[in-house]
């Protein structure tokens, strides 16, 4: 279990006045072991967050630590082992020429890792699937098949930290639950801290104890769970957001 | 007990592709067409000894500019040779001017290609000005000139080919690989620390093959004309090499009353150009991958 610190993380394009600031200034903590959500519309920046966290995007400033080490400190290997992802579409996020063997043995030759065969059959049963998975190919799989196969891929190198962008809007709802709840499990199990990208507070209130809301690659307001359900946000954005997101559930 | 039926199972579906890629291309009358000539002409340049009737090279100048028929299937040429025998060793030289420039051809251009459209930035803004270079000579003049400062010959030829043909290949794996670098199992696999050239030989190259392939096939319609050109103009193959090409160009001075000495090649270049352009587009369709589901 280790904490996640995000202090000053901004992105700018070009110097001087004309420079763009295209993510301002994020800074929040994430407890070891917890599940943070960020929430915010389309654009606000939160898949951003989540980009710069894991190094896929390299053009930031500011501090990312977890557990105390800074992200840009670790060698890329080392990453590797301490921060994975989940992405939001399980359509583009496996090889479509690769099948279930492959996406899960491939990080186990880069980091030479001994006991494939049983490390890969331990990833793809913590994820719920058989082991006669372990030979089928992506579009042999339904969409949440493919997102536990995500995960697996996820969860094969141990990582300590999972960053989850938006791990369910792609499925239909009942296929959603099913996968909240295996992270949940694997969250209680494990111990992993989550940071979570959702533009659903259900999901959010389901999974996460505190949450940010974003708005212009902003962060307005942290919130804990519990004020989705009373809408305890002071920030007149997150006050919308909720009371929206209240008003649409109540008109379901 | 269990592993072996295992292994051979997996062993099986690496073959099973390739399999229902032909079971396809036979499926429709050009591209199967485009199978049996090249298979045809694969068996013809193994067994060539056997099928030909007469030794290529011998000249029989008591015999010469005989018509078809009778004991020379397709006639003789200036110098008395059997021109069915020379036209079947011929294909020996033929698949090899097809193999040696798809083997240089294929992995510079996808080298070029995927490096490039991965890298991006400066490294691909220099590459594909070279590229362009390349491309902006009409391919046969090009050839031209490399033959001219190598000096002619069978292989000058060959080489000359594969330097003028590899930059539309190159082209084509660069713009593949523009549309998925952005993917997220790109993506994902950076973050299990692959290195780039991990990702683009595991994930990318295996994108993009397909597509190159085609176009590989594609081509070498334009790179059996450019032999015969070359071969024509007397830069490349060198007599007495029975390439299809430098045996028009020595029978053109006979055209008018012997038309057997460039009618026969002629038609044989056509029918192997022919059907690699039959079978890449077939090989179009069977590599689509939208059609993949149906496999």
């Amino acid at each position: 279990m280790k904490r996640v610190d995000i202090r000053n993380l901004s992105i700018t394009f070009g110097t001087g006045p004309a420079a763009a600031r295209v993510l301002p200034d994020v800074s929040f903590s994430v407890e070891a072991g917890e599940c943070f959500g960020l929430v915010g519309e389309s654009g606000s920046g939160k898949s951003t967050v989540l980009r710069c966290i894991s190094m896929l995007t390299d053009i930031w400033s500011g501090k990312v630590t977890i557990g105390g080490t800074n992200v840009r400190d670790l060698a890329p290997l080392a990453r590797s082992r301490e921060i994975q992802m989940v992405f939001q579409d399980p359509y583009g996020s496996l090889h479509p020429r690769q099948s279930v063997r492959t996406v899960l043995s491939e990080p186990l030759k880069i980091h030479k890792l001994g006991d494939r065969e049983a490390r890969m059959s331990k990833a793809i049963t913590d994820v719920g699937l058989p082991l006669s998975f372990l030979d089928r190919f992506p579009h042999q799989l339904s969409g949440g098949q493919r997102q536990r196969v995500a995960i697996a891929r996820a969860l094969i190198l141990e990582p300590t930290v999972l960053l989850l962008d938006e791990p369910t809007s792609a499925l239909d709802v009942s296929v959603q639950a099913e996968i909240l709840n295996l992270l949940q499990k694997l969250r209680e199990d494990r111990g992993f801290t989550y940071v979570m990208v959702s533009h659903d507070l259900a999901v959010v209130d389901h999974m996460c104890a505190r949450f940010a809301v974003m708005q212009h690659g902003e962060v307005t307001e942290i919130l804990p769970r519990e004020a989705i359900s009373g809408n305890g946000a002071t920030h007149p954005y997150a006050r919308e957001l909720i009371a929206a997101s209240l008003a649409y559930e109540r008109a379901l | 007990m269990s592993e072996i039926p295992q292994a051979r199972s997996r062993a099986s579906a690496a073959f099973r592709p390739a399999i229902n890629i032909v079971r396809f291309l036979w499926g429709s009358p050009p591209s199967a067409f485009g199978l049996v000539v090249l298979t045809l002409l694969i068996l013809v340049a193994l067994i060539a000894p056997i099928i030909a009737t007469h030794d290529p090279y011998v000249q029989n100048l008591g015999n010469t500019l005989q018509a078809p028929g009778g004991e020379h299937l397709f006639g003789t040429d200036e110098l008395g040779r059997d021109i069915f025998s020379r036209l079947v060793y011929g294909s020996r030289i033929t698949l090899t001017i097809i193999f040696l420039v798809s083997v240089i051809v294929g992995p510079i251009g996808l080298l070029v290609g995927t490096t490039s459209g991965y890298f991006g930035g400066r490294f691909d803004t220099v590459m594909m000005r070279i590229t362009d270079i390349f491309l902006s000579f009409p391919s046969l003049i090009l050839s031209l000139a490399f033959v001219a400062a190598l000096g002619p010959s069978l292989n000058n030829a060959i080489i000359a080919i594969a330097l003028t043909a590899w930059p539309p290949i190159a082209r084509l794996a660069r713009a593949e690989t523009m549309t998925f670098r952005q993917a997220d199992y790109i993506a994902a696999a950076r973050l299990q620390g692959a290195s780039p050239a991990r990702i683009i030989w595991r994930s990318i190259v295996p994108m993009c093959l397909p597509s190159v392939l085609i176009r590989l096939t594609l081509n070498m319609a334009t790179v059996i004309l450019t032999a015969a050109g070359l071969g024509f103009l007397g830069l490349g193959a060198q007599p007495p090499l029975p390439e299809w090409g430098a045996m028009i160009a020595t029978g053109r001075r006979y055209m008018i009353d012997s038309w057997w000495l460039v009618t026969f090649p002629g038609l044989a270049i056509l029918a192997v150009s022919l059907a690699f352009n039959l079978l890449g587009d077939g090989l179009r369709d069977a590599l689509d991958p939208k059609q993949m589901n149906r496999r």
